[in-house]
């Protein structure tokens, strides 16, 4: 039902490049690596339309004011392919307790998705999980590394419970 | 070999021994303490060349042991004066006073197929007198722990604390580098031999802790995104899945008596605490609100959880009764104090502290007072006691540099690193093992 909707939207030709590396090698429409092309064409469109990242400041969950922009666009992209579905991830720098980071990940990835709901986006359409701080964008211990790394990405495709 | 046999498999029988009112002693309580000389001679082999190499590795190991501990400074064999022939016989303590020695440690192996029966005895120099007198019986595949065994009577003989070298870790080895890092549970020795992996490295995995028993680890993994609590069973590799609650569980303790586990459960941008009844399956909540709770741990008698939680405003340390309620705040100090460990004689509880851009492991009294700390490093985290309470393991990160495993004494002396293969992180430290 998912892929059937991913699949509609590759005919719509939303995501003609990716289907043309597809095609060239003849892939089946069903098999796993022309089902991650098109989600991550549709990731690509995402990020290029609406951008897929919001960062925050140190220890802390709020959205800032950049990271409202974001959403905003985020919700119009989310409103303009009304079937799409996405999993919110929270995400941490290092300088903080494994443990916790889970935690805080978690709340950053909630007010990500809570701000999207109130800008119309349905819940079902929705899921925030955490990363804490195991998996970070970027390498380094710099400042500008760790602001880098204290985000919610918003990774579009089917919603894992 | 499983752990049934394994326990059946260890015979202790006291030797003959002289009554002796030994005053050799070292008193671990304050602080820097100059080690103790010991001689520890090469056991004599009974049973071919096969039992003399025992002999000398017994002998290595336990040295090893006790240098590590940081309390005792084993002799270079090579200024021993008295043959080995003989010192089977009786230790001939005119030829072991001028190494300026306090203690010496005899012993002999004796193999057959598949077994081992060791004797040792420790000899007070100074006194003449024998302070104990043992012989273990065990399987020769389990040399190592009969070698840990010893260590653990003799440092218990002369410190009067509980040993804690016949014990294991469990903790997450890193391999490989950024994107392409592999998480792996893994198994080791206190020391870091007997090394095994027990997860596959799928999937990221954190916070493994063993049952009391120590025949079951408790462990967050993720699956795709989501993380959630698992239990593995150390022999078998046999596992399930504990924390499938609706939103994200981590950071499990086994309770003291393991009947449950408590864990954190994050939802809608809460994190709370929650307690899992393992035979029936219920849940009860612990903590509710709108804020963090987490790395929960029982006090040894299970009576308070300790745990980390910004209900105040920053992470802070809390006491509540383990059923829950009148949660107390433990912590006062500047910055931010996390994952609380409780000592198992009750007396300290290790936490990691972050203030002034550092991370620190300290120690403070359950009533809050005493704090100190005892390590620090650009990042620290994951503090875990040995069984007797008086070492502190966890993970150390330089900057730019890969996680490892470090121990500390609680009076902050005598940081050790652990080997592991490749980065380690979130160390747990087993019970003696039965």
């Amino acid at each position: 039902m998912r892929l059937n909707t991913l699949l509609m939207l590759a005919a719509t030709g939303l995501v003609a490049a990716a289907c043309e590396t597809a095609s060239d090698e003849k892939a089946n429409m069903g098999s796993d690596a022309s089902k991650d092309a098109v989600v991550n064409a549709l990731q690509d469109n995402f990020k290029a339309t609406a951008g897929d990242t919001v960062f925050f400041d140190f220890d802390k969950s709020n959205i800032r004011a950049d990271g409202m922009e974001t959403l905003k666009k985020q919700a119009e992209w989310f409103k303009k392919h009304g079937t799409l579905e996405a999993t919110i991830e929270g995400h941490c720098d290092v300088r903080g307790t494994s443990e916790y980071n889970m935690a805080l990940g978690e709340r950053r990835a909630e007010a990500a998705k809570r701000t999207l709901l109130s800008m119309g986006i349905e819940a079902s359409r929705l899921n925030a999980t955490s990363m804490g701080k195991e998996h970070p964008l970027v390498a380094g211990h710099s400042e500008e590394a760790h602001a880098q790394n204290r985000r919610a990405l918003t990774s579009i495709g089917p919603k894992r419970a | 070999m499983n752990l049934k046999t394994l326990i059946l498999a260890f015979g202790l029988t006291a030797l003959s021994t002289y009554p002796a009112m030994a005053e050799l002693k070292i008193e671990i309580t304050e602080g820097k303490v100059e080690p103790m000389p010991i001689a520890i001679p090469d056991f004599a082999g009974n049973g071919g060349p096969e039992a003399q190499a025992m002999g000398r590795q017994m002998a290595q190991v336990i040295a090893a042991d006790l240098e590590r501990s940081g309390l005792f400074r084993p002799i270079d064999p090579r200024a021993f004066i008295q043959d080995p022939a003989s010192l089977q016989q009786a230790p001939k303590f005119a030829d072991w006073k001028p190494l300026k020695t306090e203690a010496l440690v005899t012993g002999v192996v004796e193999s057959s197929p598949g077994s081992l029966k060791v004797s040792f005895r420790l000899f007070d120099v100074t006194a003449e007198e024998q302070m104990i007198g043992l012989s273990l019986n065990g399987d020769s595949a389990q040399w190592r722990r009969i070698a840990h065994k010893i260590s653990d009577a003799i440092y218990s003989r002369i410190t009067g604390e509980g040993g804690y070298f016949d014990t294991r870790i469990v903790y997450v080895n890193l391999a490989g580098h950024g994107k392409k890092t592999r998480k792996r549970l893994a198994i080791m020795d206190y020391d870091g031999e007997n090394h095994r992996y027990i997860t596959g490295g799928e999937n990221f995995v954190m916070s493994p802790r063993f049952s009391p028993a120590a025949h079951e680890v408790t462990f967050m993994e993720f699956e795709g995104k989501k993380p959630a609590v698992h239990m593995l069973q150390t022999q078998t590799g046999q596992r399930r899945p504990i924390g499938h609650f609706p939103g994200l569980t981590f950071a499990p303790r086994f309770s003291p008596d393991g009947k449950s586990v408590i864990m954190s459960l994050a939802k809608n941008g809460a994190t709370t605490l929650q307690k899992l009844d393992l035979l029936s399956g219920a849940t009860t909540p612990l903590t509710s609100g709108t804020m963090i709770d987490t790395s929960p741990c029982y006090s040894p008698e299970g009576d308070k959880i300790v745990f980390n939680s910004d209900r105040g405003g920053t992470q802070q340390l809390y006491i509540m009764d383990s059923n829950g309620g009148g949660a107390e705040r433990l912590s006062f100090g500047k910055g931010r104090y996390a994952t609380p460990v409780w000592s198992p004689r009750g007396d300290w509880i290790a936490f990691t502290r972050i203030a002034n851009g550092n991370f620190y492991v300290g120690v403070m009294h359950p009533d809050g007072t005493g704090e100190r700390m005892l390590a620090q490093g650009y990042i620290v985290d994951s503090p875990t006691w040995a069984p007797n309470g008086r070492v502190i393991m966890y993970m150390k990160q330089d900057r730019g540099g890969v996680p490892k495993l470090y121990s500390v004494d609680v009076t902050g002396y005598n940081e050790r690193e652990v080997p592991t293969p490749g980065g380690a992180e979130h160390p747990a430290w087993s019970p003696l093992i039965p």
